[in-house]
């Protein structure tokens, strides 16, 4: 192994806890083996550590044998180190990667079906074009619409289409991949 | 050939040369194919049974534990054996059989997801699926068991699909894109680990179950030696560093030795490897060792900076990282005078607070005296297995183990009734050991069953059952922070006669309640010849001290 060091002086003092960050909101992209039961080993794992999922969203990837698990957690809830350390000893779990968000593109699917009659429709849908959403279903009580994002972007305009009536919302859960050419 | 004639194949090719099990429908076929396979088989009465002598016989021998059911409540029957043994780390593989693919998902007969069940308390399961992947997935199974971190894996195996022909041809390797246990250890990390031993004034070694698993025990004497470091090691390590020593401080923890809990309390470095920072190690998380750094070598990454968190992380293998360790120390060519103070301090608190119990002025057996003298009955020299409770801690307290592999018992589960079967596995996979159960009268009774089984199989354990008519540990906690109120804790009944139960099974049953006599019955019993059972009536009333009263610091030991 080398050349052994030199004695130094090593102050023990000057030793730091490494690998502290910062509690934000953590993006992790988990590929896993395409197998029976393996979904429900990462939930588990999350279940029984106290570790509380934002969102998750499962699909295939361009590998068969390989899926692909997206999930957000909150960093300042629970150490990040320790969740993805957990993860990593699931024996289906091939790889983790703890997305940078400045590196990050990530977008999330929502659907919104909101209270609407003449008068208000015209509204809603201004607000869908400036969301650069789209209205995928009308009826004479409701306008139903397609808005595709950040989270942030959704909750923004959750917040500006309440106030018509939310009768109900589905979102997906993130999904994210690495900015450039760098595999994610 | 049938799938379970390459299970067959598979087992022998990993060296398997005894396994624990019971029949019932679901694995018909995997006990047919083993009738004549030439491999032991020790057919026990209770499957709890055999999944923990599945890994008595891993912890006493470092080889994988095999344990075999069938179906539904074969497979429950092995969920205490197999959580044990994810928290204690014990290379063991599972095989269940299960119900017929067509009835999976049916409630068919004697259907349990057993996969399902036991999936947060185990390192890896397996559902088969197709009989073409059994022989793979076995070799997978042993090789996940014993590798990285040890622990148990459950392959389960659906009855037709056991029986299934497919074309065995033989696996050497395996390869898993999800698992590659780190081994080495970083050398830049390894190298800050050595300066800090170097310019710490006060640091102690605290190794755990990890040393024992990596077969690192020599490594961390080499280690420990390099310079005059305390090392103190915990339940499970004890016997990692051989006792009793110059250097040695004792157990830490809840019922450690003061002088191991004062080490740690105000040490400057502590050198943590293969250890977890258990609960009943630290006391009272945020009062731990108050003015230490943390060198933390471990096998498993996720256990590093846990609890504590570690300024010096070093993932790895501790028989790999430790001769590293110790070789840059060296290097450093540090002056040992420098540890003349911390020696000092060591040794004040060693002669103040030695582990001490008063002695009886009668003809009373007290706990602590039974287990000096098992000790002096055995020489110091045999494998030594326990249930949990009093019993276990003085065990711990006063037999010196001078060897790694001789102190089996159950550490981060606390299983009652576990004594026997690790006995029984251990007796199985080392023949030429004496091989000793200290029992309490409350966990004896929950696998007496495998009396039976050791009768039939001549396998000659040593029981000796510390009776004192009560659930010791939880009386204590009763009598001391419970005002006394003893609930459900008498079990000193009639019930039962152990020297007529131990005659019903077969066995030598023996009873003593004389000081006096207690050596002579020892002796007599250890040197019959096949499992002797020996009611030890004891001292009712004696606490388990000193202690770390649930939740304070260590410094606060009382007692």
């Amino acid at each position: 192994m080398g050349e052994p060091a030199t004695q130094e002086i090593l102050d023990l003092r000057d030793l730091q806890v490494p690998g502290a960050r910062p509690g934000r909101r953590h993006i992790l992209s988990i590929l896993v083996e395409n197998k029976p039961g393996v979904l429900a080993r990462v939930a588990g794992l999350f279940a029984r550590r106290g570790f509380n999922i934002a969102t998750l969203a499962v699909g295939p990837t361009d590998d068969s044998t390989v899926s692909r698990v997206t999930l957000t957690v909150d960093g300042a809830v629970h150490p990040i180190d320790q969740v993805t350390k957990q993860l990593h000893k699931l024996v289906n779990v091939i790889k983790i990667r703890d997305l940078e968000p400045d590196e990050t593109v990530a977008r999330e699917l929502a659907l919104f079906k909101i209270s609407a009659d003449a008068d208000s429709r015209a509204q809603i849908m201004q607000f869908t074009d400036i969301f650069r959403g789209k209205v995928i279903d009308v009826s004479k009580r409701s306008v139903t619409v397609e808005v595709t994002g950040t989270d942030d972007k959704i909750e923004a305009f959750e917040r500006m289409i309440r106030p018509f009536g939310l009768i109900e919302m589905v979102r997906t859960g993130e999904i994210a991949v690495s900015r450039g050419r760098a595999v994610t | 050939m049938r799938a379970v004639d390459a299970i067959m194949e598979c087992l022998k090719a990993e060296g398997v040369d005894a396994v624990f099990g019971l029949p019932g429908g679901a694995n018909l076929p995997t006990y047919d194919a083993l009738y004549d396979a030439g491999i032991r088989h020790i057919l026990v009465r209770h499957e709890q049974g055999a999944g923990h002598a599945a890994a008595g016989y891993a912890k006493a021998t470092g080889r994988v534990g095999v344990a075999l059911a069938t179906s539904g409540p074969g497979a429950t029957n092995l969920v205490t054996a197999i959580a044990d043994a994810v928290m204690d780390s014990v290379p063991t593989v599972f095989i269940t059989g299960q119900v017929r693919t067509e009835l999976l998902g049916t409630d068919g007969f004697q259907e349990a997801d057993i996969s399902g069940i036991t999936m947060p308390i185990v390192k890896h399961s397996m559902m088969i699926h197709d009989p073409r992947d059994i022989p793979r997935s076995i070799h997978e199974a042993f090789h996940i068991a014993r590798t990285g971190r040890p622990g148990p894996v459950l392959v389960d195996v659906p009855q037709d699909l056991s029986r299934a022909d497919i074309n065995y041809e033989p696996i050497d390797s395996v390869s898993l894109p999800g698992y590659k246990p780190t081994t080495e250890g970083n050398v830049k990390q390894i190298r800050l680990a050595a300066k800090a031993l170097a310019n710490a004034r006060r640091p102690v070694l605290y190794a755990g179950g990890g040393v024992i698993n990596a077969g690192g025990s020599k490594e961390l004497t080499e280690l420990a030696l390099s310079d005059r470091f305390p090392v103190t090691c915990t339940l499970m390590g004890l016997g990692a560093f051989g006792a009793p020593h110059d250097q040695w401080l004792g157990m830490p923890g809840m019922h450690g030795t003061r002088t191991a809990n004062y080490t740690i309390d105000e040490a400057d470095l502590v050198c943590a490897i293969g250890a977890r920072f258990d609960d009943r190690v630290t006391g009272k998380l945020s009062e731990f060792a108050p003015r230490a750094k943390f060198i933390h070598i471990d096998v498993d990454p996720a256990e590093i900076s846990k609890n504590v968190p570690a300024h010096i992380p070093i993932v790895g293998d501790a028989k790999r990282i430790l001769p590293k360790l110790t070789r840059e120390y060296r290097a450093l060519e540090t002056d040992p005078t420098r540890l003349d103070g911390w020696w000092q301090r060591i040794r004040g608190w060693q002669e103040k607070y030695p582990l001490a119990y008063v002695d009886s002025e009668d003809s009373e057996i007290k706990p602590q005296y039974m287990i000096e003298a098992l000790y002096e009955a055995t020489g110091g020299d045999a494998i030594v297995t326990s249930d949990v409770g009093q019993h276990q801690m003085w065990v711990a307290q006063y037999y010196d183990f001078a060897k790694p592999r001789r102190w089996l018992n159950s550490g981060g589960l606390g299983t009652m009734g576990v004594g026997l079967p690790f006995a029984m596995g251990a007796a199985v996979g080392c023949p030429e050991a004496t091989v000793v159960c200290v029992a309490g009268d409350g966990s004896m009774q929950m696998n007496t069953q495998e009396l039976a089984t050791c009768v039939d199989e001549r396998i000659p354990v040593k029981v000796f059952i510390m009776n004192n008519g009560y659930l010791g540990m939880v009386r204590q906690w009763q009598e001391l922070f419970w005002d006394r109120r003893y609930s459900s804790v008498d079990i000193g009944g009639p019930s039962p006669d152990w020297v007529k139960l131990a005659d019903a099974y077969g066995a030598l049953g023996m009873r003593v309640s004389d000081k006096a006599e207690l050596p002579e019955v020892m002796r007599t019993a250890l040197a019959a010849e096949g499992p002797v059972v020996v009611d030890v009536r004891v001292t009712k009333e004696e606490n388990t001290y000193p202690m770390i009263p649930a939740g304070q610091p260590a410094r606060d030991m009382v007692g």
